[in-house]
This record gives structure tokens, sequence and C-alpha cells, in this order.
């Protein structure tokens, strides 16, 4: 009888490096007012955000997955060649058609690596970290170049301030590759598609979102989802060094931490707070918080990482990862 | 809260202490005749985060929808107590 032969991977995966990118230009929140009927008082207070970065149009979503891919590998210690497979999670190419995968590959200098788009929104880079785990050890593949990068510009009319002072641009990326010890826990994940209407694009160009519909979904059902993520890795709350959960309103990211706090997590836990400074960049905001926190030297090297992925779909996910 | 059906002075005294405890209003300011928005300066979200604590109090369901028309602390009131 014919037998099929599997492929052998590795006994546990990690993240051996992570980098991010962003464009140049940095917005205001005062410059944002000069062009609709905002301020910054009311943009700090309802969604915590001081700067944010939009691009150009020589920023797009491959030109930055590149940068932020390049930097990771080079962080990893690695050379593109090191890698053989590519996860673009976006939800921001204004065409489907050709995938950014292919091409930041390519232009990253890694030959005709396997590669794919993701689209789980916001929840994105969470998903294709769980995906490249899986396959470095499934055998699939042996080191997996994960990258979450987002121009939401293209996609929010700018003058809207329901959204436009909210999404901005970036990029953030990290190599999986084999592990001795388990350095990725078992992914926590989920939709709920029956809230599919609460952000949407409408007009087929523009994002909308239900504000208040979005912010109780998150407020109340993510921090149950990191909690899961813990329970699947046999970890407890007390064990979490750092809670990076994905940067879309400070009030939301707030209520997370403070939801894990009352079920244990430390209060010298350290809780991303990249979208001050960043805005939220979609799929790219966790591993881009996880990165300015590393420069910023608040993240160590073998720190216990929660992170928690939420957003269009409805989408989530979640796991436990050990810091570069 | 679970077997006995709150009184409306209960259900005062609980959402002024879910106020504060959201909106840090001092609970003695929060009276039925006050504004959420114009009065209490409560914005949206902390309408929401509002809601769901006095959910989980009270067992009763606000949505979103119905958010709206609460527009003093007075409405809310009234809004348990009928749906509690």
């Amino acid at each position: 009888m014919t037998a099929i032969r599997l492929s052998q991977g590795a006994a546990a995966s990690r993240i051996l490096g992570i980098g991010s990118t962003q464009p140049e230009r940095v917005v205001t929140n005062d410059e944002l007012s000069t062009i609709m009927d905002t301020d910054d008082q009311w943009i700090r207070e309802r969604v915590g955000i001081r700067e944010r970065r939009f691009g150009g149009t020589e920023d797009t979503v491959v030109s930055m997955a590149v940068e932020a891919g390049s930097k990771a590998i080079a962080a990893s210690g690695l050379t593109p060649s090191d890698v053989d497979t590519v996860i673009v999670a976006n939800c921001t190419t204004t065409v489907p058609i050709p995938n950014a995968a292919a091409q930041v590959a390519d232009l990253i200098g890694i030959k005709a690596a396997g590669g794919f788009d993701l689209n789980a929104a916001c929840a994105g880079f969470c998903y294709a970290l769980a995906s490249a785990s899986d396959m470095v050890r499934a055998g699939s593949a042996t080191r997996v170049l994960v990258i979450g990068s987002e121009k939401l510009t293209d996609v929010v009319d700018p003058v809207d301030r329901s959204t436009a002072i909210i999404f901005a641009d970036g990029a953030g990326a990290a190599v999986v590759g084999p592990s001795d010890e388990p350095g990725i826990g078992p992914v926590a994940w989920g939709t709920a598609g029956d809230l599919a209407e609460t952000i949407t694009m409408p007009n087929g160009r523009h994002i909308y979102q239900e504000g208040q519909a979005v912010f109780r979904w998150a407020t109340t059902k993510i921090a149950p989802i990191a909690l899961r993520a813990l329970e699947l890795a046999g970890l407890q709350p007390s064990d979490v060094d750092i809670l990076v959960p994905h940067q879309a309103n400070l009030r939301i990211v707030e209520a997370i931490a403070k939801k894990l706090r009352q079920k244990g997590a430390r209060e010298d836990m350290v809780v991303a707070d990249d979208i001050v400074t960043s805005g939220n960049t979609s799929s790219a905001s966790i591993p881009m918080a996880m990165d300015h926190m590393r420069a910023a030297g608040r993240i160590h090297s073998g720190d216990v990482a929660l992170l928690v992925g939420f957003g269009a779909g409805l989408s989530y996910a979640g796991q436990v990862v050990i810091c570069p | 809260m679970a077997n006995a059906k709150p009184t409306e002075e209960e259900i005062l005294a609980g959402l002024a202490e879910i106020v504060e405890e959201v909106a840090g209003v001092e609970s003695d300011e929060v009276t039925a005749d006050k504004s959420f928005v114009d009065d209490l300066d409560i914005d949206s979200l902390s309408m929401v985060e509002i809601a769901v604590q006095a959910e989980d109090r009270f067992e009763v369901k606000i949505p979103d929808a119905e958010l709206a028309n609460l527009k003093t602390v007075g409405d809310a009131v009234n809004y348990v107590a009928k749906n509690v």
C-alpha cells in the first residue's frame, strides 16, 4: 500500500527577533483639529492618542512590510536566505491582487519563499503568529517571517472624526523559528460573525465602526480570551510580565489590564500603551508595540508576554510568547 | 439583588457607585435630575462601561440602542426599575 511520508517539525517554536517601522510624518491632534471638528483634549480622553504617523504615497503595505521584516530578520541574527516562508497580515491593501507576501519576500531577498496574506483585521498578527508557530512545529516551514503591515490612511475618510483620529500607518514583524523549549504558547482564537456589521466598509472605500458596540465587545469579551490563552499555556495571570493587547483605544487596553489584575495579574505587569504615540495600526500594532517597548528597555529577553488581538470580523486571537 | 426587586432608591445608590468608579464623579453628585452628558460630563464610552456594570449588578439588559435614550440619571433608574 502506498504511504505518504509526513514532514518532521521542530519540538517547539519561538520568536527569534522583532522589528518595526513607521512613516516619518508625525500627525498631532492639533493638526487634525485644523481639518475637522475635534480637539486634543477630546481625542486624548476618548482614545488616548497624542500623535500618530501617516504615510505618504511612497509608503505602502508592501514597502513598510519589507522594512519591518528586514529589521526583524537582522534582529534575529539571520539573513533573508534563512527564512523560507512569509506571512503578511493586513486588511488595507486597496486591491486584492497581487497579494503582498510574494512581493515582500522578493524585495527582502527571500527567494521563492512560501508566502500568503492573512486577513483577520486587527487580530491578524496573532493569527499569523499562531500559523507560523504551527508550521514550524509541523515541519512545513523552518523559519517564518510574520508581518503585520497596514496603511489605514488609504481606507479612512480623512475628515471623518470618528475614525480619522484613531487609525494610522506602520508595520511590525517577527521571525518564528525552531526551539528546544516552547516560546510560543497555544492560540486562543475565534470569531463573532454575528457582530460583523459593527466594523465595515459600507461605501467600499472607508472604514466605519459602531463605536459603542465595539467598545462594549472589546471591554467585556477580550480579557476572557487572554485568560484562556494563559490557561492553554498552563500559566497563571501572575506569570505575565508584559501585556500587549491590540492598540485599539487606550481605554480598551486599560479595561483589559484591569480585568486581568482582578484575576491575579501583577500590579507591576507592564502594559503596552504604544497607541499614545502610534495610533491604531491594526495588525501592525502588537509587534510594533513590542519593538518600541524593547527599544525603550521596557521588555527584556525572557519576559513572558501575553498578546491579544481583536478587530473586524469580528475576530480575536491571543497567545503567550517568550520575548526574544 | 438576584431575588428581591431593588427599589428605586437602591438602584440610584447602585448607579451612583458605578458612576463614581467609572467616571470619578462623587457619588452624592449623582442625583436623578442630573444629565449624564451635560451635568456629569460622562462621554459615550463611559456610558457603555456604566451600562455593562449596571447589567451585572442589576441583572438587566441595557442595549447600546437604549443608551441614547438614557439622558438623565433618573431615566436610567426608571429603565432599570422597569426592566429588572
